[in-house]
């Protein structure tokens, strides 16, 4: 049902309704309770006008406060007969309604029946769900909370929980939740065919030790920190960064605390002990958008970049809507433009260009080449001053030539009769012979360049000092170059002044100077006598008396296992966002996590674990018409694979999938011209050969202004803004790119050479090692029909036109076995590619 | 035998991006016979308000043109040339380039004259556009609020500077779906000056941000494949992929069978839908069947893949019923070499923009076809000498925009900027002002379209929205 149908009956009611009546007017509760039945009302359709913002504010009144209410007579407790609140909402006289008529707001007669029965019943006010800490419920001992606490809802709704899904559904299924990838056919073969009774459990262990695990788990991350490999505005130019995507791997596979992984990416460099693995975490704080664009203004970006940090610590941990606050508090909830200003103020420490290149970052190389650098580093140093001590000499060298050129007493040779010096030379001597006859004051620095660039060509002295020098720069760069490096946190003691920018606009300079401080509204820590700091900001958030950290991220690691978060709307766990309808679930599990030391494979584990995840996700019509969105959780829920983990699984099927973890983000095939309209400097896109074409998704190379179109298509993110919710759409690109990309052409391609040189079998037998490949079951008798006829049809035509089997198998790099036959080769691609591109091959049921 | 209703094919819908109002939207779609992706109706249902416009043909002419030497004529600039430029005007005001600078007056650098019955004031650089001047409607006193490109296309775009916010060509076929029947219903065509260095345009600039995928603008290219991943593989024909889709969806027919997903019947629908495109496409960029005389008058080349033949193709998209087409014209961002560079783009855009005004008018397509001809931001009227020979810098306070067709009120001229053109001052425009227009001639009240997303109900209109223009209105 919807537990909140007023926000989609507001924008659509007449479908609503006529779809789903039964579910948009639950009946009025006996006993109301404030957070469940009225605040949903009240924020959605009261608080823009009587809530927390001052400026926007309407009759003085406020409505979210109850003391407010009262002193403004809005309501009398116990008495709706005498209540100016009801009698508005009843009203006939449109100048009296509330809400008034330009507000396009209109309530249902079951939401003004709940505010008159609320009034009723004494107006009663709770503090909002998400700001209370999270109460922990008693679980019997051996019980998991999970099912305890959905089987307890459930027997309040009247729901029977499902059966547990078949086996061989249970291990694709955890492959996909916890590696994103396919399992391979022995590996569900043994699973089903365990008949010890902890044969479930095993399984989780063995999958939860893969390295793949941490690349699975990755990637939610990566969207709410909108990591990418570019910078995101207008040259939108790259960035190094890519050692904090592996940072983040690691970090999951190596089940760092999350308290710690916390600390690490906000404050790695304030850490004690910090280190290379510390400061490559806080490259978190370096992930923003920044420009390249000239003409661009320091002070607007300067703010930009606040902003941009602020609604991201307000969406990767708080769960907070920050943004609304940057231009007045916030409407719905009590954050306040100065929360949002001193928020932003914990991040003035950070040394950085705010214009501009944001330079190579720091080295993170192993420490061999660290040491190497060190040495090469020194040698260069070491050059230089030997130089710079013959340095006078050579000046006075070039002075005096500079002299003999200008009175003549010394011709440069191009210049010279018969010099035979090529055309360019001759302009170029000329030029330089111009720069001369000018004094040295009146020549500019490129000028001065030209001019010594010159003479050192031509002078013989101090060849050894000055051979030495640009030899040992070029050891260093050359052994430079390909170290990798990474954007990573620096503090600097000159902070950025952050003042309150009234609406949000940087040419305001008369808004008050604010320092670093934590939302008011919550949960304050006990430091005094100093500034706070990004590191306090950090282990802010991971202290238990933080309500919303831990909810914020469970709530998100719960969507991966079931599609849809216990509070459904993961970016906002405000007034505005959903009360989860099983909130003891959501603290549960919070608190466990908090409890368990912040340990996230033991949160994942709780959950896989359990009953309620391990039923099947085949939905009865009874269980659709009592819970279609399956908030409940009397079923699992069927949905598509990320977009991602679309093409790893079909690399996996091919045969294909490099599965190296780390690295330099890589580029597939992407088709031509898709980067043309990316400028300063235009750009060419040279995808990947070798090992690196073949990589899994999560490595592709991220270009925030044209991200990969395969990806697009499939609704990964651009990551310019933290991105906690995926769209999960099913649109005809998606057919284009499955049935046309050469990368699932020649995957294709790949699994038929498979099958045909791995299965020496007749049809039958080939498509049931296909069907055991890709889906690891067997086809039934009208699938295998279905593709009996197609291959057949297609050996026939490829037979007929080798040319066009031909054309077909020289789409993508990987060679094409010599020893099959052409024809036969390009039929079963076809067989390939129609198994590639099935729904329950994307799908996770 | 299914025993499954209508609303349970609307069921996993319910499941994508949250619930927060986007529930409503693929239900739409889904309960729409077709089942198909891009043809369907929107959330809106029936519209509060008449609607004047079925479709949008949106010109940007993005770098920003200078709206100083092609629309708005100012005498007094031109005598205040080589002057130092009124403190009054510009002090404590954001500049981009110039921001620091000396600060000096510089003339238009080309001539105006008077067009139509209107006797309008445009630039001699825009022949075609004064043909048309008595249809189409000035506005001079459009302002914006960001300064630098790639923000104040966002801005134009999606009423918010915030990158990821839906642009409005989402917005529209969200709300209002496309009658194209296996045509995209947003179509982005992009074409560049033949010059310098044009400006980038960032895919974000027709991106659906938060509203459901189906409505991210599609692409028409002009080289490769005219969609993205559009062409079969080489060696496979049409017949082979008709067959491989039929196959694909014949499988997933039958697991639909067994477990009842309805996002599989939606899947099947998009084969249909991908496989429909694949002929329509090529049908739609194919203009073998336009003839001479029509070719002569846009000023193209087939397959030139230049800005004429772009109009050209949003006139065989509003044909065809897709509700935004947008044509991106590339490299105004004249900081230099405005007397060298300015008159060349005008003449790769003149000719075409009145072949479509008079294109779509003989064609019965006028009426209901709005066309809004707009930069991301205006030029000053100070000169800018430090990148080479001279130019104008980008500027937000004032810019010259026009509309035509759909209600839009013919050969006049809207607002006005102030004696040296620096600030619009009378009727002064904001781009809200011009979404809500826009919104309005289709129909929709832009302060109730909403969607929900952190926390509240965005609007392509912004926070405050806009207001509606109304005397540019018949």
């Amino acid at each position: 049902m919807f537990s909140d149908p007023m926000k989609n009956a507001l924008i659509l009611p007449a479908l609503l309704f006529t779809t789903a009546a039964s579910a948009a007017e639950s009946p009025v509760p006996e006993k109301i309770e404030y957070n469940r039945d009225v605040r949903p009302i009240l924020s959605d359709n009261c608080f823009y006008c009587h809530g927390n913002d001052p400026s926007h504010r309407k009759a003085k009144l406020r409505l979210d406060l109850r003391d407010e209410a009262l002193l403004k007579e809005a309501f009398v407790p116990g008495k709706p007969e005498e209540s100016e609140l009801v009698a508005r909402l009843f009203s006939d006289d449109e100048d009296e309604l509330m809400p008034p008529a330009e507000s396009h707001k209109k309530l249902t007669d079951t939401q003004k029946e709940i505010l008159k029965r609320w009034v009723a019943q004494g107006a009663e006010y709770q503090q909002h769900w998400s700001y209370e800490k999270p109460v922990k419920a008693t679980i019997p001992a051996g019980g998991n909370g999970v099912d305890v606490l959905v089987r307890q809802r459930l027997a309040e709704k009247g729901l029977k929980p499902s059966p547990e899904a078949d086996r061989r559904t249970l291990v694709r299924r955890l492959y996909a939740d916890l590696l994103g990838l396919p399992p391979k056919p022995a590996e569900v073969a043994a699973f089903v065919n365990d008949t010890a009774p902890d044969a479930y459990t095993k399984l989780v262990d063995e999958v939860l030790k893969s390295p793949h695990y941490g690349e699975r788990m990755a990637i939610g991350w990566l969207d709410v920190v909108r990591f990418a490999d570019t910078i995101g505005y207008h040259s939108d130019n790259p960035h190094n960064v890519w050692p904090y995507r592996d940072w983040v791997i690691k970090s999951f596979n190596t089940n760092k605390p999350f308290d710690r992984f916390t600390i690490e990416q906000l404050a790695g460099d304030l850490v004690e002990g910090a280190n290379q693995e510390t400061r490559v975490g806080s490259a978190f704080n370096r992930l923003l958008l920044t420009t390249q664009e000239g003409g661009a203004q320091a002070k607007d970006y300067e703010q930009r970049m606040l902003t941009d940090r602020v609604r991201a610590v307000g969406a990767a941990w708080m769960g907070q809507t920050t943004g609304c606050a940057q231009c007045h508090d916030h409407k719905f909830d009590p954050f306040s433009q100065r929360d949002f200003f001193s928020l932003g103020a914990f991040f003035a420490d950070i040394q950085e260009p705010i214009l501009g290149s944001r330079g190579d970052g720091m080295v993170v190389g192993t420490p061999e080449e660290e040491a190497q650098l060190a040495k090469l580093d020194a040698a260069l140093a070491e050059s230089k001053k030997v130089l710079a001590a013959v340095q006078p000499q050579i000046d006075a060298a070039q002075k005096a030539w500079e002299t003999d050129v200008v009175s003549a007493k010394v011709e440069l040779a191009e210049l010279k009769k018969d010099s035979g010096a090529s055309e360019a030379a001759l302009k170029s001597a000329q030029q330089i012979l111009g720069h001369l006859k000018q004094p040295v004051e009146k020549r500019n620095a490129q000028q001065k360049k030209q001019v010594t660039d010159y003479f050192l060509g031509v002078y013989e002295q101090f060849k050894a000092e000055r051979d030495g020098l640009a030899s040992a720069q070029k050891t260093r760069d050359a052994f430079y170059g390909p170290l990798a490096k990474c954007l990573v946190t620096v503090s600097t003691p000159q902070k950025r002044t952050v003042r309150i920018l009234a609406r949000g606009d940087w040419m305001d300079e008369s808004g008050e100077e604010v320092k670093a401080a934590l939302p008011h509204y919550l949960p304050q820590p006990k430091i005094e006598g100093r500034e706070l700091t990004r590191l306090d900001l950090a282990q802010w958030l991971v202290t238990k008396d933080n309500p919303l950290t831990a909810r914020t991220v469970v709530n998100r690691v719960w969507k991966q296992f079931f599609g849809i978060g216990l509070s459904k709307v993961l970016d906002d766990l405000g007034a505005q966002g959903e009360t989860p309808p099983n909130p003891a679930l959501l603290d549960w599990l919070a608190c466990e996590f908090m409890d368990s030391g912040w340990d996230m494979r033991h949160l994942v584990r709780t959950i896989v674990t359990s009953e309620t995840y391990r039923q099947t996700s085949l939905a009865t019509p009874e269980q659709i018409a009592a819970d279609p969105e399956n908030r409940e959780l009397a079923r699992q829920s069927p949905f598509r694979l990320e977009a991602e983990l679309v093409r790893d699984n079909a690399l996996a099927i091919a045969g294909l999938l490099v599965p190296k973890i780390g690295g330099p983000s890589v580029k597939p095939y992407q088709p031509e011209g898709y980067w043309e309209n990316l400028n300063f400097p235009t750009r060419i896109y040279p995808a990947d050969t070798g090992e690196s074409q073949y990589r899994r998704g999560l490595y592709t190379w991220w270009q925030r202004s044209f991200l990969h179109p395969s990806m697009v298509a499939f609704d990964a993110p651009s990551r310019e803004e933290c991105a906690a919710e995926r769209n999960r759409s099913n649109i005809p690109q998606q057919a284009l790119v499955l049935l046309n990309d050469p990368t699932y052409v020649e995957a294709a391609r790949s699994f038929a050479a498979q099958i045909l040189s791995e299965c020496q079998g007749d049809t039958a037998e080939r498509l049931a090692w296909a069907w055991q490949r890709a889906l690891q079951r067997n086809p039934d008798a009208t699938e295998s029909k279905t593709l009996t006829a197609l291959v057949e049809e297609r050996l026939a035509a490829y037979r007929a036109d080798t040319k066009a089997a031909e054309d077909l198998l020289k789409v993508g790099l990987a060679p094409v076995p010599e020893a099959l036959d052409k024809a036969e080769l390009a039929a079963w691609t076809h067989v390939a590619r129609v198994l590639l591109n099935l729904h329950e091959t994307i799908t996770r049921a | 035998m299914r025993a499954f209703t209508d609303t349970e094919v609307s069921r996993r819908a319910f499941f994508s991006r949250a619930s927060q109002g986007l529930g409503g939207v693929a239900l739409a779609s889904l309960l729409h016979p077709s089942l198909a992706g891009a043809a369907s109706s929107g959330v809106l249902g029936k519209l509060p308000l008449p609607q004047r416009a079925k479709r949008v043909i949106w010109l940007s002419m993005a770098g920003g043109p200078s709206q100083l030497e092609l629309f708005d004529h100012k005498p007094k600039l031109a005598e205040m040339d080589g002057q130092p430029m009124p403190e009054s005007f510009t002090k404590g005001q954001q500049l981009a380039q110039l921001q620091g600078a000396k600060l000096i007056c510089q003339g238009p650098q080309f001539a105006f004259r008077k067009f139509g019955k209107t006797r309008a004031e445009l630039s001699e650089l825009l022949p075609h556009i004064g043909s048309v001047a008595d249809d189409i409607c000035l506005v001079k006193s459009m302002t914006t609020e960001a300064i630098n490109h790639d923000p104040a296309h966002m801005f134009m775009n999606t009423g918010s500077q915030i990158a990821g916010r839906p642009s409005m060509g989402s917005w529209i076929t969200y709300g209002l779906g496309s009658v194209a029947e296996d045509l995209p219903g947003f179509v982005v065509l992009m074409s560049t000056g033949k010059g310098r260095s044009p400006q980038p345009v960032a895919a974000r600039q027709w991106s659906s941000g938060f509203l459901p995928s189906k409505h991210q603008g599609v692409q028409l290219r002009s080289k490769g494949d005219p969609v993205l991943y559009l062409n079969n593989p080489p060696g496979v024909s049409p017949d082979r992929q008709k067959g491989d889709v039929a196959a694909i969806n014949i499988l997933n027919r039958q697991r639909d069978a067994l477990v009842h997903d309805p996002e599989i019947a939606t899947r099947i629908a998009q084969y249909e839908m991908a496989f429909q495109m694949q002929a329509s496409v090529p049908d739609l960029v194919d203009l073998s069947g336009e003839n001479a005389k029509t070719l002569e008058r846009y000023g193209c080349v087939p397959g030139d893949g230049s800005f004429a033949s772009n109009c050209l193709l949003a006139r065989r998209l509003a044909e065809r019923g897709t509700r935004f087409i947008q044509l991106y014209h590339r490299d105004w961002d004249h900081h230099s070499l405005l007397r060298e560079e300015l008159p060349l783009r005008a003449k790769e855009v003149d000719r075409a923009c009145a072949a479509l005004v008079t294109d779509l008018k003989e064609r019965g397509l006028f009426e209901d076809t709005l066309i809004v001809w707009a930069g991301e931001f205006g030029r000053t009227p100070m000169m800018q000498g430090n990148k080479g020979p001279v130019g104008r810098d980008h500027h937000n306070k004032a810019m010259t925009i026009w509309l035509a067709g759909a209600g839009i009120r013919r050969g006049q001229v809207y607002g006005s900027t102030d004696e040296l053109g620096y600030a619009a001052v009378e009727n002064v425009a904001t781009v809200h002002d011009l979404h809500a227009t826009m919104l309005h001639q289709l129909g929709i009240e832009q302060a109730a379209f909403t969607f929900k997303f952190q926390g509240l109900d965005a609007k392509l209109t912004g926070v405050e929205g806009g207001k509606v223009l109304r005397d540019i209105l018949t």
